[in-house]
């Protein structure tokens, strides 16, 4: 019975740790921003690595979504005689949901992953002790310039993969379906808010942003220096960051767009 | 500062992003339409204003000329208070009447503005007393229904 008690009471304890050292290092993240802002080609390279390197994967996968959408779009509209508003359809749900969460989701496997297993093996070929031998703060010279690049990367990467995908939705509905092209983008101009819409896609982004990069930073940090410690950090990446953005993808819905 | 051999494709990058979001807000989004001209608002009672929203369109024979700026309800006149945003060029006439219209079978609902004959005009805070409701669905139902009672009780007692 004690013995019971002792293992709740390790949990938690542990629990506690783990959310206080993942909250310090957020802290020592971002502390360390204006010096990482002063060494800005340290972060454009990350925004290279992490961000053009994402580029066709994110673009191929935009193409596709939005062809998908018009053509279940319309499917479904045209038995109510509104097949116009497949434009409308597809630039709502990709300004609003899919463009911010797909995106974080292929984020965090093509970049996430590719963080994590960096830092770590940093971690088990003692660089980052070695760093700190030499006086080097490894969260300022290491970890900062990545996180802000994948801050940077993942916005810009979600406002294409929407663009993207609208073009798409109007590859298949207006060259291939032949709905008009006029009502096409008109009806979409008339539902698409500017600010509620559009504003409110590139913040989710910018929070799914931060919530990846953090979590794939964390993971590796934080990983066991060997190599079964960086596969089970890498896999704890694609897990915890993809239930986070989903998770959050709710909370941020039910804020922005409820009544 | 050092140049990096990516730093091209890294301005690349951002410029396709930022690209993509002027697409988004210019082409699929309503940036066009908002505008920042000069306006002058009026207000017009309805009975009943149906599915009618704060920004819907205000068209004068079929052109935007306006936005509903807000909706309130009168306790006073038990009506509905919309307040409407015209545009400051266009003049209307005195005794012009709004009424509340459907864009097609499904549409939004936006108010109509017809020119009346006054020689005076609309200015800022006036009233538009001329007003025609929105046609409510079951309403126009339940008249049909009667009409149609009526009709048949007349026919019985022939």
């Amino acid at each position: 019975m004690i013995e019971w008690f002792a293992r709740v009471g390790q949990g938690t304890r542990r629990s506690f740790v783990e959310i206080g050292g993942a909250a310090r290092l957020l802290l020592q993240l971002l502390a360390s921003t204006p010096k990482a802002f002063k060494r800005f080609r340290l972060i454009s390279d990350q925004v290279f690595f992490l961000g053009n390197r994402s580029l066709s994967i994110i673009g191929v996968s935009g193409l596709f979504v939005g062809f998908v959408l018009a053509l279940q779009g319309y499917y479904t509209l045209q038995r109510y005689g509104s097949a116009e508003a497949v434009g409308l359809l597809v630039a709502l749900s990709l300004v609003r949901e899919l463009g911010p969460v797909v995106t974080a989701l292929l984020f965090a496997g093509r970049a996430g992953t590719s963080l994590t297993a960096e830092i770590g093996l940093m971690k088990a070929g003692e660089q980052l002790t070695a760093m700190e031998m030499m006086a080097v703060d490894p969260v300022s010279r290491v970890l900062a310039p990545r996180f802000w690049g994948g801050m940077i990367a993942m916005p810009l990467l979600s406002a294409v993969f929407s663009a993207v995908g609208v073009l798409g939705g109007w590859i298949v509905a207006v060259l291939l379906i032949g709905v008009d092209a006029g009502a096409f983008w008109s009806q979409m101009q008339g539902g698409v808010d500017v600010f509620a819409d559009v504003g409110n896609g590139v913040t989710k982004s910018v929070v799914f942003g931060l919530t990846v990069s953090f979590v794939a930073l964390l993971q590796g940090y934080t990983c066991k220096p060997t190599p079964e410690g960086v596969s089970y950090a890498t896999t704890r990446t694609v897990v915890v960051s993809s239930l986070a953005v989903l998770a959050l993808d709710f909370v941020l819905t039910a804020m922005m767009f409820s009544i | 500062m050092q140049a990096s051999r990516h730093d091209a494709w890294v301005g690349f990058f951002v410029v396709l992003g930022a690209t993509a979001l002027l697409f988004l807000a210019l082409k699929a989004g309503n940036l066009l339409s908002l505008n920042f001209d000069d306006t002058y608002s009026v207000t017009a009672k309805f009975d009943n204003i149906g599915g009618l929203k704060v920004n819907a369109a205000v068209k004068s024979a079929g052109v935007v000329v306006g936005r509903v700026e807000s909706i309130s309800f009168d306790d006073k006149s038990f009506q509905a208070r919309v307040s409407l945003k015209l545009r400051a060029g266009l003049q209307f006439p005195k005794d012009s009447s709004a009424k509340i219209l459907t864009a097609g079978l499904l549409g939004e609902q936006y108010v109509g503005l017809e020119p009346g004959a006054d020689e005076k005009n609309l200015k800022a805070g006036d009233v538009v007393t001329q007003t025609q409701s929105a046609v409510v669905l079951e309403n126009l139902i339940g008249q049909f229904l009667y009409n149609k009672a009526a009709d048949a009780g007349g026919g019985d007692k022939k």
